[in-house]
């Protein structure tokens, strides 16, 4: 029988798990760590884990190498990838090849914790997606997946083009769904330049809990949702359409879209 | 010796006088002696001519005693070394020697040679050939002879004595002989003088040359010498002085041109170099710091979290939280820095960003004695900037101002108001192109430390740059050629000569045409072409009108800046500070100042105190 752990903490800074060990216990998570992205592939086939939190600088067998052998095993283990060496293109890059999210080093424990919450949402989601046939429970989550032509950076974010070379920017309804209760929105003004991969827009949530949404693209905002500020509901009624956050003049479209996947093709 | 050029050209310039001289000197002495000669011989054929006529009447009377007396006379005279009379067959019938009397001189002899040589001897000489210098023994002095034919008169054969025939034309021969001593001694002493007149020419004129060459030659040579090696061993700072106005000087200039355009490139090579490692070293500390600066983070996040209801540790703890969290920012920004990206701009208040900036330098103040005062203006508008990069700025100038006061302290003066500024006179054009879209910015020529608008300037007969001053409204213009006022001045693109000049176009201040340049993604920049016409019209700057703007003061009580350091304190590697600066960090803040739209100036009197003055758009 293999054993359950909510989180396995893969990073080479024993002061990093220990932190992150002290933080989840906290939080009732059980934890486990190892300092070797080896030892974690080998801790992924005896035991199961909702969560690798998984540092992309390893000695030996990097963050990336481990996200990439994870993926043909189809288990339901969401991947969160940190790293201190935090630039936008990992950042970006960890999104495409399967990573739920991206938590830049150094964090605190309340951008930590909301990073969990939001990934152990994520994987309850999809369990019950995955076993929605099987058990046609009343507490599956719905949620609307991306449209066709639209894009999405990893699950959270999406952009779709517009008028004149402009892109519109909103946030996925899977993502609203992870975070729950929105409360707040805190967003960019006019004229300000949003950048692929880092935060764009922080959702507030009824728990006090603040969820950072990663720009998709890079660009010049020429105009932000204003309803949304009135009335925030309509993010979570209508996320891709009247929802929008911005309306972006992207500064390298064509480039930055390679790391973005396309809409319709609903895998998780 | 002859490695040097300047022994070069004395040595030429001496071989020259030594061949000019030495044939003047030649040629002069060989005339002279001529001269001597001649006047030496005219004097012989006189004396001959005067013993011969006076012997005449001795002759015809055949008074032999008497022709003798006379002889005699003559002969004694110094010049005159002896005088003889031979008859036909060569015996001498008289001399002023009296034991050659009566010998026979032979006729291959050198007195008889000139007429005997050929078998028939001629009877008529002419005067020159009479003459012949010879000399008695090889040790002697040289002797002038001179030979005068004594030609038969109808009073010799009618003389009742009949001792002469008819037939005979020539009686007898007067040979008189001269010493050449005293003109040989003349023409020695005169050879003597040429040859110390050419010595000493030469050396004088070898002199003067030296002299000049070391001048014109020389020093200047020597100066660059200097340079090249001052430069080869790494001071990019040398300049030569003193430039002459030759050609060496146009090189000395063209040197210094060069070691000027040399230590720009080193010191942007230097920069970027510096800027490459600099990126290698952030990555690398940003990783090594970012994973200690975790565990302070989440700690103190986590501790922070639990103890909402201590307000004594959570005050404290909010410390650690927010100076990890600032810290995080550095390295972040750290990492901007070595990649160069934009800088994070959000609307902040700069009264918050000043407040940080001084809590981080407090304690150093307070060790230097040194009072801040305050005087925030609690209303401004916020200004759309980076905050970490704005508190940079006001931490190296707090620090500079505490530098500038020494140990005895002084004060500190920040004041901040919000001001409302129309763009005329303000903004700056930073680029600008001609209908061709050639770039017409001059990034050599700065006008109030701004690169410049240069366009050629074409007027009757004359052509010229003239460089606009780039920022709106303000005319410090600057033209290499003299323009009269009130001249229209037609302006062409200096790269391809097109007209700028719209001629349809008139200036509503003067009704002259008015000249336009592109300042791309900014409309059109249009201006009078009058000289002493300031009338100028940038439309999308004056669209936005009146813009708010913060005024930033930053004054201290410290020693002030010179006069002549001020234009260049905010240049790259520019200190005053000797080896305890690096001349960057005004270097860095005008750079932030500019990446955010603003401007800085200093106003500074020394003793007094500096006073900088920082405007960002609100």
């Amino acid at each position: 029988m293999k054993t359950k752990y909510d989180i396995l903490v893969v990073d080479d800074e024993q002061i990093i798990i220990d932190a992150v060990i002290k933080i989840c216990t906290t939080e009732s998570l059980k934890v486990d760590a190892t300092t070797d992205a080896q030892k974690a592939w080998i801790k992924v086939g005896k035991n199961h884990y909702r969560l690798i939190i998984c540092d992309l600088m390893l000695p030996g067998m990097d963050g990336f190498q481990l996200l990439e052998k994870m993926k043909p095993l189809d288990i339901s283990t969401a991947f969160i990838v940190t790293t201190g060496y935090s630039t936008i293109e990992n950042a970006v890059k960890s999104l495409y090849l399967g990573a739920i999210d991206f938590l830049p080093k150094p964090f605190t424990s309340d951008e930590f914790c909301s990073a969990v919450k939001r990934a152990l949402k994520y994987i309850e989601i999809r369990e019950k997606h995955v076993l929605k046939d099987a058990d046609s429970s009343d507490d599956l989550i719905l949620y609307v997946p991306c449209p066709a032509k639209y894009f999405r950076l990893g699950y959270g974010s999406w952009l779709t083009r517009d008028v004149n070379g402009t892109v519109m920017v909103g946030v996925t309804d899977l993502f609203l769904k992870t975070v729950e209760s929105v409360d707040h929105i805190k967003m960019l003004e006019k004229e300000q330049e949003i950048f692929q991969g880092n935060p764009c827009a922080v959702l507030e949530t009824r728990d006090g809990m603040q969820h950072g949404i990663l720009a998709p693209i890079s660009g010049k905002i020429i105009e932000n949702n204003g309803q949304l500020k009135g009335e925030i509901t309509l993010i979570e009624k209508d996320p891709f359409f009247k929802g929008w956050l911005y309306r972006v003049i992207p500064d390298d479209l064509g480039y930055q879209m390679k790391y973005l996947i396309p809409g319709g093709s609903e895998e998780l | 010796m002859l490695k040097k050029i300047g022994y070069k050209l004395i040595i030429a310039v001496g071989l020259t006088a030594v061949v000019i001289i030495g044939v003047y000197s030649y040629i002069n002495i060989v005339s002279q002696s001529e001269v001597l000669l001649a006047e030496v011989e005219r004097h012989a054929i006189q004396q001959s001519e005067t013993v011969k006529n006076s012997t005449r009447y001795g002759m015809l009377l055949n008074q032999r005693d008497h022709i003798h007396e006379i002889i005699n006379t003559v002969g004694a005279q110094p010049s005159i070394r002896d005088v003889r009379i031979l008859n036909k067959d060569g015996e001498i019938i008289y001399s002023s020697e009296p034991e050659d009397i009566g010998k026979m001189v032979d006729k291959n002899a050198e007195s008889c040679y000139v007429c005997h040589a050929e078998d028939k001897p001629i009877q008529r000489l002419s005067t020159e050939d009479r003459t012949r210098i010879f000399r008695i023994d090889e040790d002697s002095s040289r002797v002038l002879g001179v030979i005068n034919p004594i030609y038969t008169e109808s009073s010799c054969w009618n003389a009742a004595c009949h001792a002469h025939s008819r037939e005979q034309t020539v009686l007898g021969v007067l040979d008189v002989t001269m010493s050449l001593t005293e003109v040989d001694e003349q023409i020695r002493s005169s050879e003597v003088k040429m040859v110390a007149f050419a010595i000493v020419a030469i050396i004088a004129v070898s002199l003067i040359i030296g002299v000049f060459v070391r001048k014109w030659v020389d020093t200047p040579v020597n100066e660059l010498v200097k340079a090249t090696k001052q430069v080869a061993g790494g001071n990019l700072k040398y300049s030569i002085e003193n430039i002459s106005r030759d050609e060496l000087g146009e090189l000395e200039r063209s040197f210094n041109i060069m070691i000027k355009k040399l230590a720009e490139a080193r010191i942007q090579l230097f920069q970027s170099d510096k800027m490459a490692s600099l990126g290698r070293l952030a990555a690398g500390v940003a990783h090594e710091i970012n994973n200690p600066l975790t565990g302070i983070l989440t700690y103190s996040s986590f501790l922070l979290k639990r103890n909402e209801h201590n307000p004594q540790l959570h005050d404290d703890l909010s410390v650690i939280v927010r100076e990890a969290k600032r810290s995080r920012e550095i390295v972040k920004s750290l990492l901007d820095f070595a990649r160069q990206s934009i800088p994070r701009k959000e609307a902040a208040d700069i009264n918050v960003v000043i407040r940080q900036a001084l809590k981080v330098v407090e304690n150093q103040l307070s060790i230097n004695k040194i009072e801040v005062v305050q005087n925030l203006d609690e209303t401004m508008p916020r200004v759309v900037m980076d905050s970490n990069q704005m508190q940079q700025v006001f931490i190296n100038l707090l620090v500079n101002a505490a530098d500038a006061m020494g140990p005895d302290g002084g004060t500190i003066t920040i004041r901040t108001v919000s001001i409302q500024l129309s763009p005329f006179g303000i903004a700056q054009i930073k680029s600008a192109t001609c209908p061709k879209n050639h770039s017409l910015i001059d990034n050599e020529f700065k006008i109030g430390g701004l690169s410049s608008i240069k366009l050629k300037v074409k007027l009757v007969g004359d052509e010229g740059i003239i460089h606009i001053d780039p920022i709106y409204g303000k005319h410090d213009n600057h033209c290499n050629i003299s323009v009269p006022h009130n001249t229209i001045t037609p302006l062409f693109c200096p790269d391809c000569d097109i007209s700028l000049v719209d001629e349809n176009k008139k200036c509503p201040v003067c009704t002259s045409p008015v000249y336009s340049i592109v300042v791309p993604r900014q409309g059109i920049l249009e201006g009078c072409t009058k000289s002493g016409c300031y009338w100028q019209k940038w439309d999308a700057a004056d669209l936005g009108g009146e813009r708010p703007y913060v005024e930033i003061y930053v004054s201290d009580t410290g020693c002030g800046i010179r006069e002549e350091d001020l234009a260049r304190i905010f240049e790259p590697f520019f200190t005053t500070k000797g080896q305890s600066g690096t001349g960057l960090g005004l270097a860095v803040i005008w750079g932030i100042i500019d990446n955010h739209e603003g401007t800085i100036t200093v106003d500074s009197s020394v003793g007094e105190g500096s006073t900088f003055r920082i405007r960002l758009p609100a």
